[in-house]
């Protein structure tokens, strides 16, 4: 791994080193680029991961403070956590599902398709959905998803067999064990899944992946990478020219240090990239940086999720196997007769028993809810995905009173309901009940919206500069050298789950900027 | 409550409080441990407080045939907290105070009335969060509910029951994927 000095002002600097940061380092440093690459988390193995739930938890997740308003369930029932994604090398594909479907080609043309639906931002994608599609099978290949390119499916678990059984029932024809970044053989240099319902706590076979082991070992074999865990960036510089030249961060002692940069990439997550974005602010650039058109932060977009789950007679022990492995894909169309536009995902989904109280069942405690929590054998699970409504009101803001441990403002998040997402939600849900109910469940659940996984849009590309932050190679219109590169920059949120495109979006973006340092334009 | 020989070990120990009981005859945990007689320290809240948090567990989440050895470990981390938390120590200590010396000893139904009228409060909820956060991760209630946890040892459930169900048809293999024999 190489060591690159401070005051190198030929480095590519990448914030974050999940999904979108950990590919792009590796993209990058393989074309000869030097790239130092900042870690907010510590770095974990196979050897370092736990399969005790809690510890996971805290060993993995992003837990700095953050602040919450509005409509949105999440802020009332888990008010100090708006968002599960992780704080570790490898950022959240530490403990991603690994599910990776596409967004659907109208999916991209949102505001044409679906029109002028009030109190939302809708915008189309600045990208066709042909160019797209290219990267998405370059990605896919990358990551060795089933079901594509002859790689085979996952087995159906006991999980899955009610799924599909009741899917069947319902009439559902697109029904499958999911397109999975999971290995179902040896691959890559990576084991094949074992079935052990770990997903969320760091894969031990690495079947699942991950840039923690998939992407990042082998930038650092390139000679060209400097990665430095435990460095929180807490600000971008910037020139009298405008283009930024540097990042001030914290490193692993809580020293602050100032690392000289060519170009700057910002891969935090869509809550921390906004969040460092708008606290970079200077005099040249009092609203943050990129942020001429006052869009950096707003138009978060979680997507629609919550989970059903079906309580049988019989066991189903639905721990046992990859978490997410099946899909129902019959409801991914735009229907508005269905009473929204847009379109979900039924995925399937279990948790373990420390967890799904805290996190998967509605609230409750007594008489009834232990009878819930006592049939934990017969749970069968599925989680509703939809595509949520870009609003510009729904925005990470900088707290104006809580600060972090380094003294600065923590971000705030505000999100409202939109009553596209309730329909979606509602419709997404009553599907899930009729599917259990279908197989004679003896009670069926509607469980919770959880913590957002899934976080995009605040920084979105648009073709319009005055719609958005970044063009459509994530390239800000502000400020040529400064880039976002990961789910912050989706101009609507699809109903996919965005790792896939993240990692598509990020391999674009680097023979962009590889394209555009050879002809010195930036 | 009364003891003799734990106290010399409390006093070592600096505790306050201790939490007692045995473990159900034929109890799985009752053939593993050396007696059946438990103990459990608190360093922060006294017996009775203990006590009275151990009523509010099982009145949170009842499960009858648990253990009372379980519901011992939640307090036990709860205690923990407190002791290192003023904040949390004082909430606790006013909020048992609230219930009444009679809370512990009442019946579910009284402590059902009781709790509900301070459900909004922060102690109850509090309370509810770690009993949750607790309980369900006890060896006991990993035993109660069936669920089996950490695979990685024992190779995954690859070959232990992820696709054991026979209640319902098998998925054709076009819309799931061989079982791997080997790597």
């Amino acid at each position: 791994m190489a060591g690159f000095d401070l005051n190198d002002d030929g480095v590519v600097v990448i914030i974050g080193s999940g999904a979108g940061g950990g590919t792009l380092a590796h993209e990058l440093t393989r074309r000869g680029i030097k790239v130092v690459l900042l870690e907010a988390g510590a770095r974990q193995s196979v050897a370092t991961f736990t399969q005790v739930p809690g510890d996971a938890f805290v060993q993995l997740s992003w837990l700095d403070p953050r602040t919450q308003s509005g409509t949105w369930s999440v802020a009332r029932e888990f008010p100090t956590l708006p968002s599960w994604t992780c704080k570790t090398v490898g950022g959240t594909t530490v403990h991603w599902t690994a599910t990776t479907p596409r967004i659907r080609e109208w999916e991209v043309r949102a505001r044409t398709v679906y029109g002028d639906i009030p109190g939302t931002s809708l915008i189309d994608w600045p990208i066709k959905f042909a160019e797209l599609k290219n990267y998405y099978n370059l990605a896919e290949r990358r990551l060795g998803v089933t079901r594509r390119n002859g790689i085979p499916g996952l087995p159906a678990s006991n999980n899955f067999k009610v799924m599909y059984a009741g899917a069947k029932k319902l009439g559902y024809k697109r029904v499958h064990t999911n397109y999975l970044a999971i290995n179902p053989r040896a691959r890559d240099g990576r084991g094949f899944c074992i079935q052990q319902g770990f997903c969320l706590q760091g894969c031990t076979t690495m079947a699942k992946w991950s840039t923690l082991y998939a992407e990042i070992p082998r930038a650092e074999a390139t000679g060209n990478l400097d990665l430095r865990t435990q460095s929180m960036a807490t600000r971008i510089e910037h020139g009298e020219d405008g283009r930024v030249n540097g990042v001030v961060y914290r490193d692993a002692q809580g020293q602050e240090q100032r690392q000289k940069a060519r170009i700057v990439c910002v891969a935090g997550n869509a809550i921390e990239t906004a969040r460092l974005l708008l606290s970079s602010a200077s005099g040249k650039f009092p609203q943050g940086l990129a942020n001429s058109s006052d869009q950096v932060g707003r138009n978060y977009m979680h997507h629609v999720s919550a989970f059903v789950w079906g309580i049988f007679n019989q066991p189903v022990h639905f721990w046992r196997g990859a978490v997410l492995a099946g899909v129902i894909e019959d409801e991914t169309l735009n229907e508005p007769k269905r009473g929204f536009v847009s379109g979900y995902h039924l995925e399937l989904a279990s948790m373990d028993l420390p967890t799904i109280p805290l996190v998967g069942l509605p609230y409750g405690w007594g008489r009834d809810f232990a009878s819930i929590m006592e049939d934990y054998r017969n749970f069968a699970g599925m989680l509703v995905l939809g595509e949520d409504m870009p609003q510009s009101g729904n925005r990470i803001t900088l707290d104006a009173d809580v600060k972090d441990a380094n003294g600065l403002p923590v971000a705030h998040v505000h999100v409202d309901d939109h009553p596209n997402d309730a329909a979606l939600r509602k419709h997404a849900q009553d599907q899930g009940v009729k599917l259990y109910e279908a197989l004679d469940a003896k009670r069926v659940i509607r469980g919770n919206t959880t913590p957002a996984a899934h976080n995009m849009g605040t920084a979105r590309m648009s073709a319009d500069p005055r719609d958005g932050v970044t063009n459509a190679w994530g390239q800000t219109h502000d400020i040529k050298n400064l880039f976002v590169s990961d789910g912050s920059v989706f101009s609507t949120s699809g109903s996919a789950n965005p790792t896939l495109t993240i990692v598509a979006l990020v391999l674009r973006q680097a023979e962009y900027i590889s394209r555009q340092m050879s002809a010195r334009a930036i | 409550m009364t003891h003799q020989d734990p106290v010399r070990r409390r006093d070592f120990l600096k505790t306050t409080g201790v939490l007692t009981g045995l473990l159900a005859a034929g109890s799985p945990w009752a053939l593993l441990a050396p007696s059946r007689a438990w103990a459990v320290d608190l360093a922060a809240f006294t017996s009775s407080e203990g006590e009275a948090l151990m009523a509010m567990a099982r009145t949170i989440a009842p499960h009858d045939k648990l253990e009372d050895a379980a519901y011992a470990i939640v307090i036990q981390a709860v205690d923990g907290e407190a002791g290192r938390d003023a904040n949390l120590l004082k909430l606790f200590r006013d909020g048992v105070a609230s219930l009444g010396s009679a809370f512990a000893g009442a019946s579910e139904t009284e402590r059902v009335e009781w709790l509900g009228k301070i459900e909004s409060g922060a102690f109850f909820q509090t309370m509810r969060v770690k009993t949750l956060q607790f309980l369900y991760s006890t060896p006991m209630a990993y035993a109660h509910f069936g669920y089996e946890g950490e695979a990685f040892s024992k190779g995954g459930y690859l070959y232990r029951g992820f696709n054991d169900l026979r209640w319902l048809p098998e998925v054709p293999l076009a819309d799931s994927g061989p079982v791997p024999v080997s790597g």
